[in-house]
């Protein structure tokens, strides 16, 4: 089986509830970075509180401790002020400043825990990937049943970020919006910016001891992204970030657990696989997302293109009738006449008849009488905008076919109705050729 | 000098500096432009006018194969724009750089003469020489070391100016080289525009104030989107016209844009 | 003073370069005596703790930070010691290789970019490694580890540029998604590598950089890498310079803009690459930033700032590998990163161009001369009504050194304007230093030579308010605000465009357009 997983609520239990609370804190907060476009702010911020955790453990001696918590806030936010600061001192960009800051500061906490490494046990590596797996060994009483501590410390936060984003709400969204008008109506924009900000910190060091502050970026970063590819509205935004974050950390976990075992290892890191899992979702996101997918666009595209040879391929054939040429034609007669690939003239051809707007008998294709309204309204469009074009716009005659061409396929019955009324119901287009009349549906009086 | 000067004049008014034929631009959500068909008279200097969002900056941008087209050719002196750099310069809005760059004047306009100092060749002194030349005819010899920040804005315009004329070029593309500027360097500008008048270059500058139009322009071209007239400033520059360019826009021109984009986005 | 910025910075540049060759022709030297075959030699350094010269002292045990002495400091600096003077060399060769390259970067306006790029680096480390386990090939061979890391570091950036390009994200979204998400299946990887008869150990130098598993031939391909990064700089320079001021005029001449973007983020990818085992996957960003970055502080020029930032770079590696070798368990990466920081704090607060204390001074120094020419203009126009009552009528002339003076008193002076009289009075200390005035008692009466520049800054005053009333059309009670703001940034050419503009051609101090008494309500 491909699924054998050992799965132990006890342990992984509290294991996925870490990874979804430190996940779900997170991205709470990320919809807001993303939309600020400070994202690689959040990153910046979970890097450097290194060296506040490190001097932190050289005072109190103690891990899990109240000052260490706050001296590892305390640069965090420094981080995000120091970034504000060197751009206004310096004049440097902002990338290149929060680079500056941050890359330092994550070399001094380096230096600071190697050089402490035998009066602390805190290794870089913890920092960076956490230890989510251990999670459930450090437990603490709470009403008589044991949870671990972690999971203790990230409820706390994360309940703390819900209330943030839900009291703040429109502040967020204005501040985030225009920061000018936030500023401007009296709710300053900076303050919403360092709260932020502090909020980023207090997440970054909450969870960095259970899943290491790269899930943190992630988590951060990666579910709000997607639901910003999913969505247009900001509480959706929110919500769905939150669901995907929680989708990830589950998966992450079962991919931690189930992966490795195909290729015959043991097991893995929970939260760079959490990671992973965000990004696989996001990848999805990206390609298939209702409106902004990549794929989606490029299938609307190419729909788009067989839709326009459609109308094409029936204007051709209402042409032809309306000259009395043979009305039927061959496929690859069409081909030539349109200029399109056999394919794309295939896919249209199928299409129509679907519709039934044309009928296929041994190749040769004809109009039916619905395929006739709707090659009559695109002919009719077509002649009356070289009418308003050769009379309104004065264009050149001999460019006049081109432009209604494009045009023809983006005029409704409402902008047809506006353009024979602009030019008083002309009959005949400025080549002689007839006006055909819209034919009226049934039911609809004049 | 002279005879080289007189041979590329010559051959200026042999080849139609610069001919568009049914361009078309459309782009993104900015302003677009519709089948635009220009021939441009050599040794002169054209006025490009009409309202923000006219498309004016877009066009010469098309020429200049920054941005694709949807349609149309353009040739410059008879050939396309790839083939013929080298006599085309070309002057950008002041916005479209960062000018806290570490530069000084004169390294920016000495930028008009990488295309001929060739591949990794350093700029030697014969260059720097030639781009000191083009600052003082734009009235900023003194000013050539300064970092380009420390520039006023007319000054900025007039470095770029510089740029452009370090290249020697017989036909110049201007983006509102006028905007913004102070009236020694509105000055300075014209004098160099008749100055290159008269060694037989065209200019097309995109200009703004209508007021000046007839002083400083004898061959103007009024653009909404279209062409609405083009000609010399006497026949065409005329009130109906104006009225045509800046007046009311072909309402269902708009209306059928804006539902070509929202079907290509949409659908 | 540029001139010599440049003279010191190609001669910092020269000595890398000499001591380079050095380390070179005398590793060749001892390669062909073969005191050392190279396989025993990259197995040794993998297994060292650090370089070399503390290998006897440090030991599990002690861990203390221990202070060498003098002989190893001496023999660090001359870089007696043959592997660290290759590992010395190699990572100041990278220092420079990167702080010109980042030059160009940080101008570009794409300074983390590199970040993204490193750290999608880690997943490719690791399938290389994996890879070449299985099909029994040298699992450390650092080519192989670095091609992995290219391929994933570039699939990375692509992936950046096609979110970018092709999706409704933001950069800053795409950077960070693809960092977090790289590096977290990268951590996933080197956790299943750990469980692979435990020899997966130096991988993890990759992520905070240790130059103590570099061995010779690493060093060496890290050099040439540089080197070459160096070189494509220096002869694309122009060209970079152009993409990065203005990239549309270069594609208008006919520079391939694109290509010369993928030159650009070639250079990148290099010294990321090629700096992962130095300096760490983490940090390495921070070469191609801070000396860049600190840089720009220092000069206007970008050939001189692209000099700088090389330089910077290459003491940063040279410093901070050194110090990792002499003092124990200091992590190179970090410690070069400390190095640089240092440099760009150095550089923000002293740097000649744009440092905070040249930038102080000149504030400061705007501000004496905006005080003083306050000081003088009060104490001409207080002292007009006397001086036209006596039917001199403002006229100046300036070869006229003797004349009877007019006092005005400190009181009238403090009235003038809203300054305080500690202020007023440095600045008339300073003014009678310069010998533009006089202490006259209980006030002040300007020399000869205060009457002529008061004369000339009142004039200046004047005609800007007459400007702005008759062409600006400001009403007469507001122009004096006006012009108080822009009259210490007049410049000559102003002035005389002015006088042309204004038609007052002769020298005489205009009478001003607004009754001078009410200014001082």
């Amino acid at each position: 089986m491909i699924f054998a997983i050992s799965w132990n609520w006890s342990l992984d239990g509290w294991i996925v509830l870490a990874g979804i609370l430190a996940a779900v804190s997170a991205a709470l907060l990320g919809n807001f970075l993303v939309l600020r476009r400070m994202s690689m702010l959040g990153d910046a911020i979970s890097h450097s509180v290194l060296p506040g955790l490190a001097a932190a453990f050289f005072i109190s001696g103690t891990r899990n401790s109240f000052p260490m918590f706050i001296g590892a806030v305390f640069v965090g936010v420094l981080t995000a002020y120091l970034t504000q600061w060197i751009r206004g001192m310096g004049k440097v960009d902002e990338g290149a400043s929060m680079g500056v800051v941050f890359t330092s500061l994550f070399a001094l906490g380096l230096v600071l825990i190697v050089q402490g490494a035998d009066r602390v046990d805190l290794d870089p590596g913890c920092v960076l990937y956490g230890a989510i797996e251990q999670t459930p060994l450090d437990q603490v009483q709470l009403g008589g049943v044991g949870v671990p501590r972690a999971v203790v410390t990230l409820g706390i936060v994360t309940a703390i970020n819900t209330l943030f984003v839900l009291l703040f709400y429109k502040e967020l969204k204005l501040s985030s919006f225009d920061p000018a008008l936030s500023t401007s109506s009296g709710l300053s924009a900076g303050l919403m910016h360092y709260l932020l900000m502090t909020l980023v910190a207090i997440t970054a060091v909450a969870s960095f001891e259970s899943v290491g502050n790269i899930l943190v970026v992630a988590m951060l970063v990666v579910p709000p992204a997607s639901a910003y590819m999913l969505t247009d509205r900001l509480p959706v935004m929110i919500g769905l970030s939150v669901a995907l974050a929680t989708l990830a950390a589950v998966l992450g976990h079962l991919g931690a657990m189930a992966v490795p075992a195909w290729f015959g290892f043991e097991s893995t890191t929970t939260a760079g696989m959490m990671a992973v899992a965000s990004g696989l979702i996001m990848l999805l996101a990206l390609a298939f997302a209702p409106r902004h997918g990549i794929v989606v666009k490029w299938c609307n595209q190419r729909w788009l293109a067989i839709s326009i040879l459609c109308d094409d391929i029936v204007a051709l054939l209402y042409r032809r009738e309306e000259r009395q040429l043979p009305c039927v034609v061959l496929e690859n007669e069409l081909c030539r006449e349109l200029q399109a690939g056999t394919w794309s003239i295939y896919f249209s051809l199928v299409w129509l008849q679907q519709r039934g707007e044309t009928t296929d008998a041994n190749q040769q294709i004809a109009l039916t009488e619905k395929g006739r309204d709707r090659a009559r309204n695109l002919v009719r469009s077509h002649r009356l905008w070289e009418n308003y074009l050769a009379s309104q716009a004065m264009v050149d005659g001999n460019r006049l076919h081109g432009l209604a061409e494009r045009f023809e396929h983006f005029t409704g019955r409402e902008l047809r109705e506006q353009l024979d009324k602009e030019m008083d119901a002309p009959s005949h287009d400025p080549h002689g050729s007839v006006i055909p009349v819209e034919k009226r549906e049934e039911g609809t009086s004049l | 000098m002279n005879n080289t000067l007189s041979e590329s004049s010559a051959t200026a008014t042999k080849a139609i500096p610069l001919s568009i034929d049914d361009l078309t631009v459309a782009y993104h959500r900015k302003p677009v432009i519709w089948d635009v068909s220009l021939d441009l008279p050599a040794g002169s200097l054209v006025g490009v006018v009409g309202p923000n969002g006219a498309g004016k900056s877009t066009l010469l941008k098309a020429v200049m194969d920054l941005i694709p087209r949807a349609s149309g050719r353009i040739k410059v002196f008879g050939e396309s724009y790839a083939d013929n750099r080298g006599r085309v310069g070309y002057v950008p809005q002041r916005e479209s750089v960062d000018w806290d760059f570490p530069v000084d004047a004169l390294d920016v306009v000495t930028m008009g003469l990488y295309r001929e100092i060739g591949w990794c060749f350093p700029v030697r002194k014969k260059h720097r020489q030639a781009a000191m030349e083009a600052l003082r005819r734009v009235g900023m010899a003194d000013l050539a070391n300064r970092q380009i920040s420390q520039l006023s804005g007319g000054q900025q315009q007039r470095t770029f100016l510089a740029r452009a004329l370090v290249q020697d070029a017989d036909l110049y593309l201007m983006d509102e080289p006028f905007a913004a500027v102070d009236a020694s360097t509105e000055r300075a500008i014209v004098d160099v525009l008749r100055d290159m008048r008269a060694r037989g270059k065209t200019a097309v500058v995109i200009h703004h104030d209508l007021q000046t139009v007839a002083e400083y322009f004898d061959y103007v071209v009024l653009l909404n989107m279209r062409v609405v007239a083009h000609g010399s400033v006497k026949d065409v520059f005329t009130p109906e016209n104006l009225q045509k360019t800046y007046g009311g826009r072909l309402t269902l021109l708009d209306e059928v844009t804006e539902a070509m984009r929202h079907q290509r986005r949409k659908l | 003073m540029m001139s010599r910025s440049v003279l010191i910075a190609c001669g910092v540049l020269a000595w890398i370069c000499f001591l380079a060759m050095l380390g070179f022709a005398t590793e060749l030297g001892l390669q062909q005596e073969g005191l050392q075959s190279e396989g025993q030699e990259a197995i040794s350094n993998i297994e060292a703790p650090n370089v070399s010269l503390l290998k006897s002292r440090s030991s599990i045990t002690d861990r203390r930070l221990e202070w060498p002495t003098w002989e190893q400091w001496w023999s660090l600096i001359l870089l007696r010691d043959y592997n660290t003077r290759v590992v010395v060399l190699g990572v100041t060769l990278l220092g420079a290789a990167a702080g010109m390259v980042g030059s160009f970067t940080l101008l570009r306006k794409r300074a983390l970019m590199g970040d993204a790029l490193s750290h999608a680096t880690l997943p490719g480390i690791g399938f290389a490694f994996l890879l070449a386990n299985q099909l029994g090939w040298d699992a450390k061979s650092l080519p192989l580890l670095l091609f992995g890391a290219t391929a994933t570091g570039l699939i990375g950036l692509g992936v950046v540029l096609v979110i970018r390009h092709s999706t409704r994200l933001k950069e800053d979204t795409a950077l960070g998604a693809v960092l977090s998400v790289f590096f977290g299946g990268g951590v996933a990887l080197l956790s299943v590598i750990q469980q692979m008869d435990g020899h997966a150990a130096g991988l993890e130098s990759f992520i905070y950089g240790k130059t103590a598993s570099m061995g010779i031939r690493d060093v060496q391909l890290i050099a040439a890498a540089a080197l070459v990064c160096i070189l494509v700089s220096f002869l694309l320079f122009k060209e970079l310079k152009l993409l990065c001021f203005d990239g549309q005029f270069a594609s208008s001449r006919g520079f391939p803009a694109i290509r010369l973007d993928i030159v650009l983020m070639g250079l990148v990818v290099t010294v990321c690459i090629v700096g992962l085992q130095a300096v760490g996957l983490i940090l390495v960003i921070a070469l191609l930033i801070i000396p860049a970055a600190a840089a720009r502080f220092w000069t206007e020029k970008m050939w001189v700032m692209f000099l700088i930032s090389g330089c910077i770079g290459a003491a940063g590696g040279m410093v901070g590998a050194g110090m990792s070798a002499v003092f124990a368990r200091l992590p190179s990466g970090a410690m070069i990163v400390l190095v640089c920081t240092v440099f760009f704090l150095l550089s923000m607060v002293f740097g000649t161009s744009r440092g905070i204390l040249v930038r102080w001074l000149q504030r400061t120094q705007l501000n004496r001369s905006i005080d003083r020419q306050h000081l003088l203009r009060a104490a001409f126009e207080l002292a007009e009504p006397k001086r036209v009552s006596r039917g001199t009528d403002n006229e100046i002339v300036p070869q006229d050194g003797h004349r009877e003076q007019v006092t005005v008193s400190m009181q009238a002076l403090l009235g003038k304007r809203s300054w305080s009289s500690w202020r007023l009075n440095r600045s008339i200390d300073r003014a009678a230093r310069d010998s533009l005035l006089y202490r006259d008692g209980d006030g002040i009466s300007l020399t000869a030579r205060g009457v002529i520049e008061a004369a000339r800054l009142t004039r200046q005053h004047r005609l800007w308010e007459i400007f702005l009333i008759t062409h600006a059309d400001f009403a007469p009670s507001q122009v004096d605000r006006q012009a108080d703001a822009i009259e210490h940034v007049l410049e000559p050419e102003l002035i005389r465009e002015l006088v042309s503009l204004l038609d007052h051609q002769d020298i005489v101090v205009p009478a001003s357009p607004h009754p001078v008494e009410e200014m001082k309500s």
